[in-house]
């Protein structure tokens, strides 16, 4: 008889406070908020670092997090960020923000932030959708894709077409680790969370502007199951916005996480 | 001896959305329709024993709410 040990293969992380999130059942925001502690955690940054959260459906991203956090006006969170980074260089810090905050409102800081080679980390999620508002049409939404402010589908003719961050702030000679991942299974969970250290660890180095785009689901504001909004993600979505390594600094190449 | 493994879901944080149910290779979680969580959510119970501990249950969970175990052998001091 072989006598056995339990082993903990998975617990919740440490940077986690006990308290109930806010977000709907199946919304991946609560998995991008764990992949960033389990970093934190792992790379042992929770003392010095400083979250930024957003306006949107993660707007109460500080309290879920044990560490320290500040609330930035709608879209300012990469400006914010900028302060903080330029006072407190010693300090880690990110910013957690949602497509109608990072693409639309918030367009201009983010853009100037990367120009400018702030060494932040910008934590983006992207799920086409404005979801705290009600599901109305965001820049990242896609053609013909119906919200409740285009409910016969977006008009690329009328209304534009989805703007793809990940691309857009490659160009900016000021980024240093640009990459875009998805969220709706294990597989692309696992790539989302070394992508979310290697943008850590860019930072730690001074590599530059560091930026993560997570395709996200939102099964609420898009009225379908959390079964179906993850084959959403997979079929329809990726097809628009590729995953992908947008831009490495050859100082993170062969760096193991 | 197969890896043997179990898990223990918060019924506080357990949403029962489901997305561990989709992702287990397994098939062994269910949602527990004769208990409600503090929130009024069915929780995920395991339903069989032949859990193998991979975690991936505790990847896909947006809500941390799933702790996974595996049986490890001691390794017995050679005489």
């Amino acid at each position: 008889m072989v006598s056995t040990t339990a082993e903990v293969v998975y617990q919740r992380p440490e940077s986690f406070t006990d308290v109930h999130t806010h977000y709907c059942p199946g919304c991946t925001h609560g998995i991008a908020h764990r992949l960033i502690a389990e970093v934190i955690d792992e790379m042992g940054l929770r003392e010095k670092t400083i979250g930024v959260a957003p306006v949107g459906c993660s707007v109460f991203a500080y309290k879920y997090f044990k560490m320290d956090f500040v609330e930035a006006p709608h879209g300012r969170a990469p400006a914010m960020a900028t302060g903080i980074k330029r006072v407190l260089p010693e300090n880690t810090v990110f910013t957690y923000q949602g497509d109608g905050d990072l693409a639309s409102i918030g367009m201009a800081e983010i853009m100037h932030a990367a120009a400018r080679g702030e060494n932040i980390t910008v934590i983006f999620i992207n799920n086409a959708i404005y979801g705290m508002t009600g599901g109305q049409m965001a820049p990242t939404t896609l053609p013909g894709m119906k919200t409740t402010s285009s409910p016969f589908g977006r008009d690329v003719e009328l209304t534009g077409h989805p703007i793809r961050m990940a691309e857009i702030l490659a160009i900016m000679d000021g980024s240093g680790y640009i990459v875009r991942r998805s969220l709706h299974n294990a597989a692309n969970i696992r790539k989302s969370k070394k992508a979310i250290r290697l943008a850590f660890e860019a930072q730690e180095r001074g590599l530059g502007f560091s930026m993560v785009e997570l395709l996200s689901s939102c099964p609420t504001n898009w009225k379908i199951s959390v079964r179906d909004s993850m084959e959403f993600i997979a079929d329809k979505m990726i097809p628009v916005f590729p995953l992908g390594d947008y831009k490495v600094s050859p100082s993170l190449e062969g760096l193991k996480v | 001896m197969p890896v043997s493994g179990w898990i223990v879901v918060d019924d506080f944080y357990c949403k029962g959305c489901e997305l561990c149910i989709e992702a287990c290779p397994e098939d062994v979680l269910e949602l527990d329709m004769d208990r409600l969580t503090p929130k009024g959510y069915h929780p995920v119970k395991m339903i069989e024993e032949t859990c193998t501990g991979c975690g991936i249950c505790a990847i896909v969970c947006p809500d941390a709410a799933i702790t996974v175990y595996r049986e490890k052998p001691v390794k017995q001091a050679r005489r």
